[in-house]
């Protein structure tokens, strides 16, 4: 049992990784000397070696270009992305080309990739470096996404992503990797990648939220309780594939549904999670399904980017909407 | 069927090894670290008194630019400041050898250029501090805004040349119609897809670009060696323009192989990649420890060659400026850190709404109502607006 921060359970889910199977590698730019600008995978060069803990040249397309050679001969590559905003030189081998392969070989060709991305804002960043990419690979058939949102999933989350045969986008909230700590028990069963978790039981309403606005659900849900309003919290954790089960379950208890993430509302995850939900429990449904998520608008300059972000007085407000129905 | 080994050349890493310190027999230089005048077949030029004073002037308001820079960073004024502590010489030269009717796109480090166009530099502060992403009018001064993705700027310089060459604004011989595009990036850049594709275009359509790689050893922790095993100057053979390196920390040379890679550009004979060599003397950014990944035995030894230091040997020693001259130039320095420091201060924070304005030139009835329903959401707080 130790107590760690979410960078600290992916340092160590990394390593685990690693240490269980040589064909892992990990790459990408600043991982190895440094142990990335955000310190995910300090120490893994020094313990594993160069030609495991790749310093990549600074070429995004590259990096996950090369993954997909190291793939196709068989190694596991994780890479990371060192931040949200730099993952578009990539975009096309990651769609055209990662998503792709297993298809287009009938099955011969498997793709086990982990891409990491660390993501999301509230740190206070230039532009470029607090954005939300999920949808756009969501919606790529051939890719599998997960968001974790906290220390213990970090840990697991991570191993288990790395053991899929498919490639999996990884998305990291950024500002929760030195946050927040958490009790781990290394020898506990973890939960499978591709399910989603009810987090808060509650009756009143249920809030989906995943990666950093699981935060805000939970600081909502506290904060609704002291009101004498209970909301169920469900952490999606998979994005692609949707878990949807709890979702509809709790729906079909609570009659209500908010959905929160950082990114653009327009064709967000919510738009997918409200359709779903309307199509399998319309006769539950109390309210329409709400959605509170960053504007329509690029991410803005930092110093406004809490009014971007969805925060806790955004999501009650939907919650009371929602309530007031 | 065997192939003999020599028959493909000698290992190019034997050629150019790791580190690299001096060079190399093909640098460019004008003016030595200790300060002498030397001279080069191809890249020479005689400098005015005032040209050289201009050039120490500007090198030294930059410097303080970037101190105060990162003193607001530290003093938490700034969310971040990309330093340029060493790269002063192979800012000011190029900057210098641009005319007006130039354009230049920066990466995120160009304070120096910035500077020589005439961009106020409490403009540059905007984008560090997180009030907005770049406050300058880019047409203003032919100052294109910051680029933070890596080498996305060396398309555009190359489209934007493009341009330049339809206008016919290219080998007319008229000096004040003939015009350039620099594209500012680092060795880091060299890696990117778009940086190589932009050299691609600008050789196929002979684009009178001129890349200006400030070659300052490290992309954050990654040496050069991470990114090339050829000097990078070479490298625009390949690509079927001509390429020089040229000393960074040397003022002099530093124009005047800009200058010439400018001409040519306007004169109609295509891009030139020009690649300062120089180093990094602060860390990538005021986050970054450079400590973890490099030796301090080399950032003393790169100190030697500071370029503020070997101009002023230089011009000291024949009497082009005397302590007069520094004098007032530091008080020039301070007058400028002290309107930086209060400027900074006073840069107003963006109001909420303004998340909503210049997302598009004809707004959209969607966001048109995201915007009124967030302003009603915030009539519902007081004071929020
Ligand atoms: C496409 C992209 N990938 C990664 C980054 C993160 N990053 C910012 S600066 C930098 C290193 C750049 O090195 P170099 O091109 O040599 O320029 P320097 O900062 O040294 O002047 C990196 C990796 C980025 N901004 N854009």
């Amino acid at each position: 049992m130790s107590r760690i921060t979410l960078a600290k359970g992916l340092n160590a889910g990394l390593r685990k990784a690693m240490e269980d199977d040589p064909k892992v590698l990990v790459m990408g730019e600043d991982v190895g000397k440094l142990g990335g600008v955000f310190r995910i995978t300090d120490g893994l060069q020094k313990d594993f070696g160069e030609d495991r803990v790749i310093d990549s040249p600074l070429a995004e397309s590259g990096i996950v270009g090369t993954a997909v050679g190291l793939a196709l001969r068989g190694y596991r590559p994780v890479v990371e992305i060192q931040f949200d905003g730099f993952v578009y030189p990539a975009y096309d081998q990651i769609v055209c080309q990662v998503a792709k392969m297993h298809y287009r070989s009938r099955g011969r060709s498997p793709m086990p990739m982990v891409i990491r991305i660390p993501f999301g804002g509230g740190i206070g960043a230039v532009e470029h470096h607090s954005e939300s990419p999920e949808a756009q690979f969501a919606h790529t058939p051939g890719l599998k996404v997960v968001a974790c949102s906290n220390p213990v999933d970090g840990y697991w989350m991570i191993q288990q992503a790395i053991a899929s045969d498919d490639p999996v986008v990884f998305l990291e909230p950024k500002r929760q990797y030195h946050a927040d700590k958490a009790d781990l028990d290394e020898t506990a069963t973890p939960e499978p990648l591709f399910t989603s978790r009810v987090v808060r039981r509650g009756t009143d309403a249920t809030v989906v939220a995943y990666g950093p606005t699981v935060k805000t659900a939970m600081a909502a849900a506290e904060a609704a309780a002291t009101d004498g309003t209970s909301l169920e919290v469900i952490d999606l954790r998979t994005l692609s594939p949707l878990d949807m089960g709890p979702v509809l379950e709790s729906v079909r208890r609570t009659g209500r549904l908010v959905v929160c993430h950082e990114a653009h509302v327009n064709l967000g995850m919510g738009a997918e999670v409200a359709a779903r939900v309307t199509e399998e429990c319309f006769y539950s449904l109390e309210a329409p399904v709400l959605r509170v998520g960053g504007f329509d608008t690029p991410y803005p300059a930092s110093r406004i980017e809490e009014d971007f972000l969805p925060d806790l007085d955004r999501l009650l407000d939907a919650v009371d909407r929602s309530l007031a129905f | 069927m065997s192939q003999s080994r020599e028959a493909f050349g000698p290992d190019l890493v034997e050629v150019f090894g790791p580190s690299q310190r001096d060079g190399g027999p093909d640098l460019v230089q004008l003016l030595t670290p200790e300060g002498e005048r030397t001279h080069h077949p191809e890249f020479d030029l005689d400098f005015s008194g005032d040209q050289l004073r201009g050039f120490y002037r500007d090198m030294v308001l930059t410097r303080r630019i970037d101190t105060e820079a990162t003193a607001l960073q530290r003093h938490g004024e700034l969310g971040i400041w990309a330093q340029l502590l060493g790269q002063e010489a192979a800012q000011i030269g190029a900057g210098r050898a641009l005319r007006p009717q130039d354009y230049v796109f920066p990466t995120y480090r160009e304070h120096g250029v910035a500077w020589c166009r005439g961009v106020d530099p409490l403009d540059l502060l905007g984008l560090f501090r997180g009030v907005d992403h770049g406050a300058w009018d880019p047409r203003e001064n032919n100052f294109g805004l910051y680029t933070i993705v890596i080498g996305a700027q060396a398309l555009h310089a190359t489209g934007y040349a493009m341009g330049i060459q339809r206008d016919g604004a290219v080998g007319t011989g008229d000096p004040d119609r003939d015009a350039a595009v620099v594209a500012h990036f680092g060795d880091g850049a060299s890696s990117q897809g778009d940086v190589n594709e932009a050299f691609i275009f600008a050789a196929s359509y002979n684009a009178p670009v001129v890349f200006f790689c400030q070659n300052n050893q490290w992309a954050i922790s990654e040496p050069i060696e991470r990114q090339s095993r050829i000097p990078l100057y070479q490298r625009a053979l390949g690509f079927g323009f001509p390429g020089v390196r040229v000393d960074g920390n040397d003022v002099l040379a530093t124009y005047a192989v800009t200058q010439a890679a400018l001409q040519r550009a306007r004169e109609g004979s295509g891009p030139t990649l020009v690649e300062a060599y120089t180093y990094r003397m602060g860390a990538h950014t005021t986050t970054d420890d450079p400590t973890r990944y490099r030796l301090s035995d080399d950032v003393e030894h790169w100190k030697l060659k500071d370029p503020i230091a070997r101009l002023e040997v230089y011009l000291r020693r024949n009497g082009l400026v005397d302590d007069d001259f520094v004098a007032d130039l530091k008080v020039e320095a301070d007058a400028l850190g002290h309107r930086l420091r209060e400027g900074c201060k006073a840069l107003a924070d963006p109001k909420a709404l303004d998340l909503f304005a210049h997302v598009y030139a004809e707004e959209t009835e969607e966001l048109r109502h995201q915007r009124e329903g967030y302003a009603a959401y915030l009539d519902t707080f007081e004071g929020a607006r």
